[in-house]
């Protein structure tokens, strides 16, 4: 795909995704979770894919925006929507110092033990949460009611979702093709050859990891109030369900790619939406095996399998000169 | 005119096993020197313990004039000294232009440099460098479906991408076919005389080895064996005894 088909696509997509919530309003709570679901996708291939660090750890970032979120606007006084954007700006600043400290200490971790290690971080937060007094322990935290009805809460949230999914996108169309996301690239494709090359590889993952963290705690410090519901374990730092569903949506469209993010956390949803409708009690088993279907057939994910079988569609081709 | 690499008394260990032993070479600015040496002479160990691969046992480096003992890879690498792998080592799922515009110059410096589209300069650049090593036609190939041969090639245009003032290439000729070596000898030469950049070139390949170097240092079982012209090196008893086993 040229640039200017991409261009073409995603007005489209950004078209239908205004239009949706409102000829569907029945459906507006799973519209605002789709795009969060893409944001998480979207966020945690700037390292996983692009770079090559599978981190199962961004639930950190998205628990901390939660929680930051709700403190504020339980504290603070503010009104309702002034305490909420400042709540998710102060998730996301607060995100990126914890991304820059959890970077330089486990960034330096290859491969497996990089992804252990940040597994290991998801549950150390959790606990952390479930035992501090000051936002609740075990207990959680509820977040405040939205003024006005639920039907316009659930539109505000998908255009808030929707907005900050597009936002995110552009600035990934962008940053893939500076030198930085080469850099990246390099760092996932050998990391010797890049060091041996000059590049600051530590300062360019810590990087990488820390623009992934402050969008996931904005987008946290808002799930927060979709979700009307804080919980350390179930909503926060949930390692087992969005921490995994990240990864795995990635995986699902391409990892690697800008586009394949999107399409995988759009089949990911549609698909579970779909089986929780129909499969009630079986719903996990099926997800299960669609999964493990996925990664028998398409290691590569959807885009990269299409890569694999048309690679001049992507531009690979020998040109004479 | 001092050298522009001296390394001086290098000994480097690996357990009970002396890789290098007090090692001293020089190698002057803008000249083509080579290192020779059977298996396991310590060639390699050399050429990491330079680049700053690890640390040495005692002795030291230096780099235009500067100490670089103890510095690591991308540090040595930022000053101008870059290294080529024995087995090659590229961005395999990167386009040749892509492995060639991540190792642009400037790609060692500050993140605000890096947050900027690659410059109709850098392609214009690296597009003339992929047709000086014959690699035009297959630009837009991802570098790890090419041949190996090919590969090193575009290693070598990386390496020159990155305007080195050193390189040090290691075996730039295994694994490629004959017809191709010529052009690879006549592109280190033009890489050394039109851009100025001093070569240390480790070489199998005697005949290789022979039309290009100036200077020769030949290693065996961790030692400096001897040094001198091509031709002195090949009239020397010891280098011939020690490629036929007899040392």
């Amino acid at each position: 795909m040229n640039g200017r088909k991409q261009t073409v696509l995603a007005i489209v997509i950004a078209l239908i995704a205004l239009a949706l919530p409102l000829v569907t309003p029945d459906y507006r709570a799973q519209i605002a979770l789709l795009w969060v679901m893409v944001l998480f996708a979207m966020t945690w291939d700037i390292l996983g894919g692009q770079t090559g660090y599978n981190s199962f750890g961004n639930v950190v970032f998205f628990g901390i925006g939660m929680y930051a979120s709700a403190v504020v606007q339980r504290d603070s006084g503010l009104d309702y929507f002034l305490a909420l954007f400042l709540g998710m700006g102060l998730g996301g600043l607060i995100a990126i110092v914890v991304a820059a400290i959890m970077g330089s200490l486990v960034l330096r971790m290859r491969g497996h033990y990089f992804a252990i290690a940040t597994l290991g971080l998801g549950i150390a937060a959790a606990e952390l949460a479930a035992g501090w007094e000051f936002i609740g322990a075990g207990s959680g935290m509820t977040t405040p009611l939205f003024p006005g009805d639920p039907g316009v809460q659930y539109l505000f949230f998908c255009y808030l979702f929707f907005g900050l999914a597009a936002v995110v996108f552009c600035l990934l169309a962008w940053l893939y093709r500076t030198r930085f996301g080469l850099a990246l690239n390099a760092i996932r494709d050998n990391e010797d050859k890049a060091e041996a090359m000059g590049l600051k590889t530590g300062l360019y993952k810590t990087v990488a990891w820390m623009i992934a963290a402050f969008f996931l705690g904005i987008t946290g410090g808002a799930v927060g109030n979709l979700l009307r519901f804080v919980d350390p374990r179930d909503t926060a730092f949930a390692g087992p369900t969005y921490g995994v569903w990240m990864v795995l949506m990635a995986i699902l469209g391409g990892k690697g790619t800008l586009w394949g993010p999107v399409l995988g956390a759009v089949v990911f949803h549609v698909t579970q939406e779909v089986l929780w409708t129909h499969l009630l009690g079986w719903q996990r088993v099926a997800l299960g095996l669609i999964i493990v279907g996925i990664v028998v057939f398409f290691p590569q994910g959807i885009l990269g399998w299409a890569r694999e079988r048309w690679p001049e569609r992507f531009g690979h081709k020998v040109e004479a000169s | 005119m001092s050298a522009q690499l001296v390394v001086d008394r290098a000994t480097k260990r690996f357990g009970g096993v002396v890789a290098n032993d007090s090692i001293s070479i020089e190698v002057p600015q803008g000249s083509i020197v080579g290192l020779i040496g059977p298996n396991g002479s310590g060639k390699t160990t050399l050429f990491n313990s330079i680049v700053g691969y690890h640390a040495l046992d005692s002795g030291s480096i230096r780099f235009e004039g500067q100490e670089i003992t103890s510095m690591r890879v991308p540090e040595i690498a930022r000053l101008g000294m870059l290294r080529t792998f024995q087995q090659t080592r590229i961005y395999g799922k990167m386009t040749c232009m892509e492995n060639m515009a991540a190792s642009d110059g400037a790609c060692g410096r500050g993140i605000f440099d890096l947050l900027r589209p690659v410059s109709a300069e850098t392609r214009d650049n690296a597009e003339a460098l992929l047709e000086f090593c014959g690699l035009h036609s297959k630009r837009h190939l991802r570098a790890g479906d090419l041949s190996f041969g090919q590969q090193k090639l575009l290693e070598f245009a990386m390496a020159l991408m990155a305007k080195p003032s050193m390189l040090l290439l290691d075996e730039p000729t295994a694994g490629i076919n004959p017809t191709l070596i010529n052009g690879l000898i006549e592109r280190l030469k033009r890489a050394n005389q039109d851009l100025g950049i001093t070569l240390l070139v480790i070489e199998h390949n005697m005949r290789v080895i022979m039309n290009l170097a100036e200077h020769i240092y030949c290693l065996a079982h961790g030692e400096l064996l001897a040094a001198g012209s091509p031709e002195e090196i090949r009239n020397d008893k010891r280098v011939i005894d020690a490629y036929l086993g007899a040392h």
